[in-house]
């Protein structure tokens, strides 16, 4: 037994490998964080130590109550989460009569669906802009919403139809042979099963809308409807820059979005498998 | 007979109105916000349409397009597209991929680290960007000092203030973002492959290095196929680290292609020229996708 001998070495091996992993994906966060509760006087003169000689919360107490942060963080928040539910009600929609329905134009709608993931986004910013803007509805956080539900409910959908893949057929089946419409069977068999791919599409969407910045810095250009990103960017460029209260406005920035996926990542694998075992 | 017509009625129902009931809504917005726009697009690429000159507006044919093939920045962003895409994509595959052969292995903590390991995916882009451009900053960054106390750099000097290295700026935070993504697709297809091929292989005394090219990178291999394409094509259009962290500088040296589309259209309101310069783009994306579908057909006998 070869392996078994070698058994020691290759656990320490994948255990190095572990921790490597671990801290290439934690250190830059760590630093973000070191930078948020590092005094000012201190950013520079300890920059490369890895742990501040002291403390302090006065970048939060000044990002929370005397910049815009918050209504950035609320404008951010509400494009979030109406794209998130937007999308994912559309998307559940399309990637139902594409796992339940064989009809006319499939391959073509599915074919069209696979080009809007192949363009360069950036592509139909111009047009956009100009469309967006004959409407007069820049500056308007229900614009956000309606763009960026359309640029992701292609995969969205793709997610969700994996998902329904993995729920047996005969079960809405039974159901309406039960007497059931389709609806009533949909609604009432299959959306509990779905859960958590809802759950894990309305993460994954979310998340998404929540760092998008360059439609938002092309279409977004009033104070008060900014979100995160384009508000913290133009503090950049605007102002000379506290790093301080810029890597504190980051850190409370990364909550919701980090919160949202560390509950949903184990869905996205598992959506993904259901949909690869069907092949 | 009134059965057979209604059964070809609901037939009809079933496979013309039912499914689009569910599908319409998609269809009407990925319609309305994505297609009509690109076509848009495409015709403002024959067009000038510059926002800061109102007066010069018109179709122009070929102008935008004559313009682009002598434009030496178009040429050297392209070059530095292909690159910034290649090693990109190298890294975030390969580390993805032992990640994920980790993550299908038992070992004590698995969840907790399953969910850290995936969390730079979560941080928002520009984020990053900053937290990167920190990390490199010699003046402030921890990183240039540690890279000149291993030998690596003669002196900690500014890595993305030179253009000979600047690339690898926005490369290293792009590998950090997107290595969880290849993980989570390629877990959920290892997840996929049935245990008792492995188990077969095991009694028959196959080495660990032929499980995994007999076994594991064949099952694999329609899922990498997919992924890597689709991943090129959205790293090669995803300009938002580089906006950040570089603007494309020092002296366009990490301009990609869809970065200066967006400097074009956004600094410049050239609505026309950026449109060209994004339909050559997608040109060249769609030639390597049919490319690579070509070979995965090929290869991939399914």
């Amino acid at each position: 037994m070869a392996t078994a001998q070698s058994r020691p070495l290759l656990t320490i091996g994948k255990y190095a490998a572990l921790l490597g992993y671990l801290s290439f994906a934690l250190f830059p966060l760590y630093w973000l964080l070191k930078i948020a509760i590092t005094p000012d006087q201190l950013i520079f003169s300890e920059g490369t130590q890895l742990w501040p000689s002291s403390l302090t919360l006065d970048n939060f107490r000044t990002v929370l109550f005397q910049t815009d942060f918050l209504a950035y963080f609320g404008n951010s928040l509400y494009v979030s989460l109406g794209t998130a539910a937007a999308t994912t009600l559309i998307a559940a929609g399309a990637g139902y009569a594409f796992s339940r329905f064989d009809f006319g134009g499939k391959r073509i709608i599915i074919a069209a669906m696979l080009i809007t993931q192949m363009f360069p986004l950036l592509m139909i910013i111009a047009p956009i802009y100009k469309i967006v803007a004959s409407l007069g509805m820049l500056n308007s956080l229900t614009s956000l919403i309606v763009v960026y539900t359309a640029f992701n409910i292609p995969f969205a959908t793709f997610l969700m139809q994996s998902f329904f893949d993995g729920i047996p057929k005969d079960l809405e089946e039974a159901a309406m042979m039960d007497g059931c419409s389709r609806f009533q069977a949909l609604r009432k068999v299959i959306f509990p099963l779905t859960l958590p791919g809802l759950g894990a599409t309305l993460g994954f969407v979310f998340t998404a809308a929540w760092s998008e910045l360059l439609f938002a810095l092309m279409l977004i250009s009033k104070n008060e409807a900014m979100t995160f990103p384009v508000g913290l960017l133009t503090f950049v460029s605007k102002f000379s820059v506290d790093w301080g209260q810029m890597m504190a406005a980051g850190v409370l920035a990364l909550i919701p979005s980090c919160l949202f996926f560390i509950f949903i990542q184990r869905y996205l694998v598992q959506g993904l498998t259901s949909g690869a075992v069907k092949g | 007979m009134p059965g057979r017509s209604r059964a070809r009625r609901s037939l009809y129902w079933h496979y013309m109105v039912e499914p689009f009931l569910y599908l319409s809504p998609g269809i009407f917005l990925i319609g309305t916000v994505m297609m009509i726009p690109l076509i848009i697009g495409i015709s403002y690429s024959f067009q000038s349409i510059e926002l800061l000159n109102p007066f010069n507006t018109g179709w122009v044919g070929f102008e935008n397009y004559q313009k682009l093939w002598s434009d030496r920045k178009f040429w050297l962003a392209l070059e530095n597209t292909f690159w910034w895409t290649f090693w990109s994509i190298s890294f975030q595959f390969l580390l993805g991929l032992g990640l994920a052969m980790l993550l299908n292995t038992r070992f004590f903590g698995k969840k907790l680290f399953q969910a850290l390991v995936f969390l730079p995916w979560a941080v928002p882009t520009f984020l990053s960007a900053l937290t990167w451009a920190w990390l490199f900053n010699p003046v402030i960054g921890p990183l240039p000092h540690w890279m000149a106390a291993l030998g690596i750099l003669s002196e900690p000097y500014n890595i993305m203030g030179d253009p000979e290295l600047a690339m690898w700026g926005p490369i290293v935070a792009n590998i950090w973002f997107g290595v969880p993504f290849f993980a989570i697709t390629l877990l959920a297809a290892l997840q996929s492959i049935p245990g008792e091929l492995y188990e077969a292989a095991e009694i028959d005394g196959a080495s660990p290095w032929q499980t995994f090219t007999k076994i594991t990178l064949p099952f694999l291999a329609p899922m990498i196929a997919i992924t890597v394409m689709l991943r090129t094509i959205w790293i090669a259009n995803f300009a938002d680290l580089i906006y950040v962290m570089t603007g494309g500088g020092p002296a366009n040296s990490t301009q990609i292609v869809s970065s200066y589309i967006f400097t074009t259209a956004f600094r410049k309101l050239d609505f026309g020229y950026a449109s060209a310069i994004a339909v050559a783009l997608l040109g060249i994306l769609l030639v390597y996708a049919v490319i690579l579908l070509w070979l995965r057909k090929k290869l991939v006998k399914i």
